[in-house]
């Protein structure tokens, strides 16, 4: 086995004297697809703001084999990127400056290129371009969150919930795209609410539930193991 | 009150709305950048009204002894910020920025000032010092406090108002100066005598809110500041530094102060604690047009030079209440129309 591009072990987050997340591991393969699931209020979202520096945590969080940058923007500069679950856009500004922005690390020329790719990925922000990020549609925006966050060339992609409140057919779009990214040699750490969809696209899954985790295992054992997904998110497999 | 009194009036408080105007730019800037209520605004107009008044007769000004300590401090801060981690290319940034800028600027006002070059430069030297010092600020006073509300960065914004106001007696005195205009010649339109004084204050103004559409629109950095100004959480997760924002912010605000402290000094006597007067209407401007607008912070400022100027003639002992109160009908529009923040 290579070497873990990623390594969180035993982290916990408290918000005042509440503690969310009970000493949780994960560990990600370069180049794959992890997704943690579980339902509502998990603190999936929060393990994604801790591993990004959003949210202080104790415990530690390897990325590369190191210790990972102390602030958010040292994290952005050494390839993580946070698609949060509220979007987070400059809303009062166009498609353009919000791709153009997602860049803010590179120089010029780099930010051309991979403008050229993003716009190549979602040619429907290109159409857009001029238009400001606040007027778009669910599907839209949350292609824009992830065409700005791609700006960044991360090598290790968090996405919150990039599914949550849009048409089953926008999800399937997402989640094709995301799959796609994979083939560029992006990790994806991907949380998700919808964990039959997640688990279809995911190599390794991973089941909170208040704060720690249940389960884990490959996402196809998971997808076939009929009591988890009957007990624990309520679908029939 | 005839016509001519009238033209006089309007004027007069066009020129001094101009000046309103810039200093309104630069509060709704660094607040909505910063989050940073920045009532110091005004001291950097003093100092560098007060800066050009000495260079004018020859001398250096106490601002480039206080720059260079301003620097040293700032350097103290960093180096207690990187007792933890210590590693030599940041000591050299923190090195080149604390020490030799200031230091370098010190030498070259110490060997022109002097040499009484063209008012032109001595305009040009006086924003030099003191636009550095908006960088300072923000390192010592609040960068430490990045995080905190905005009622915690309007009391630190009142400590460094009392400071720099104290500072500036210390080291210009009670007295008030005056510089020497960049021109004293006026020419007539229509009823108005109109100096060029005041026709390089319009010039100025206009070319500054130019310059900062310009920025704004135009520039990766510019765009970066708007970033955060519309979402702080978004534009750290591009990797825009909240430290590289507000000291850009402050940088420009401290640079905007000092021109507009430049272009009055020749129009009015300057006080040590003139400034404060004079950011006050700046942000009597900002907030009429609403803390975030910036055409309307423009046409807020204006009028806020009219009223002045009417009120003075009409009722001077009141005119400082008058302006004062344009706010409150503003306060009560605003409460009204404007709903909760949200972002996104």
């Amino acid at each position: 086995m290579t070497k873990p591009l990623l390594e969180v072990s035993d982290i916990h987050v408290s918000y005042g004297r509440a503690e969310v997340l009970h000493g949780i591991s994960l560990e990600m393969q370069p180049g794959s697809i992890v997704t943690v699931i579980g339902a509502n209020g998990a603190g999936k979202s929060t393990l994604l703001n801790a591993i990004m520096g959003i949210v202080p945590s104790k415990g530690t969080i390897l990325y590369d084999g190191a210790p990972v940058p102390r602030s958010v923007e040292e994290r952005v500069a050494a390839g993580l990127c946070l698609v949060p679950e509220k979007r987070e856009l400059f809303s009062t500004m166009s498609v353009e400056d919000n791709i153009e922005l997602g860049g803010f690390l590179r120089n010029a020329a780099d930010r051309d290129r991979t403008r050229a790719d993003v716009y190549e990925r979602f040619p429907r922000l290109k159409e857009r371009r001029k238009q400001l990020a606040g007027t778009l549609s669910g599907g839209e925006r949350q292609m824009l969150a992830l065409a700005r966050a791609l700006m960044a060339r991360p090598r290790l992609l968090l996405l919150d919930e990039p599914s949550l409140g849009l048409a089953p057919k926008i999800v399937i779009d997402i989640l094709n795209i995301v799959s796609e990214l994979r083939k560029t040699g992006v990790s994806i750490l991907l949380v998700e609410q919808n964990a039959r969809a997640a688990l279809e696209i995911a190599d390794h899954g991973y089941l909170v539930e208040l704060g720690e985790v249940k389960l884990s295992g490959a996402a196809s054992d998971l997808a076939s193991n009929p009591a988890l997904m009957e007990s624990y998110l309520g679908t029939h497999a | 009150m005839d016509a001519t009194i009238a033209t006089f009036l309007i004027q007069d408080g066009v020129t001094n709305g101009a000046i309103y105007a810039l200093l309104g730019l630069a509060l709704v800037l660094v607040f909505a950048v910063t989050r940073i209520i920045f009532i110091p605004q005004g001291e950097f107009v003093t100092y560098g009204a007060l800066s050009l008044a000495v260079l004018d007769g020859g001398r250096v000004p106490a601002t480039t002894s206080m720059l260079v300590c301003f620097g040293i401090a700032a350097l103290l801060f960093d180096l207690w910020g990187m007792r933890r981690s210590f590693s030599a290319p940041p000591l050299l940034r923190a090195l080149g920025i604390n020490i030799l800028l200031p230091v370098a600027i010190y030498a070259v006002v110490t060997v022109l000032a002097p040499l009484q070059p063209a008012p032109i430069l001595r305009a040009a030297m006086a924003v030099l010092i003191i636009a550095p010092m908006g960088y300072y600020i923000y390192r010592i006073a609040y960068r430490p406090l990045a995080d905190a509300t905005v009622l915690v960065l309007l009391i630190a914004s009142l400590g460094v108002h009392l400071a720099m106001m104290g500072l500036g007696l210390i080291f210009f005195g009670p007295e008030g100066l005056r510089a020497e205009p960049l021109s004293s010649e006026s020419f007539t339109l229509g009823p108005a005598l109109v100096s060029y004084q005041s026709v390089g204050i319009y010039i100025t103004t206009i070319l500054i809110i130019i310059g900062l559409y310009f920025f704004f629109e135009r520039t990766l950095i510019g765009k970066a500041l708007r970033a955060t100004a519309v979402n702080r959480l978004g534009a750290r997760l591009v990797g825009v530094r909240t430290q590289l924002t507000g000291s850009t912010a402050l940088i420009m605000a401290a640079a905007i102060g000092a021109v507009s402290g430049v272009l009055i000094a020749p129009i009015t006597t300057i006080y040590y604690d003139t400034g404060f007067m004079i950011g006050l209407k700046g942000f009597v401007a900002a907030i009429l047009g609403g803390l975030g607008n910036f055409p309307l912070t423009a046409v807020g400022a204006i009028a806020v030079g009219i009223v002045e100027a009417f009120a003075s003639f009409w009722a001077s002992d009141y005119k400082e209440i008058i302006v004062f109160s344009l706010i409150i009908p503003v306060l009560v529009w605003l409460s009204f129309s404007v709903g909760s923040h949200e972002e996104e």
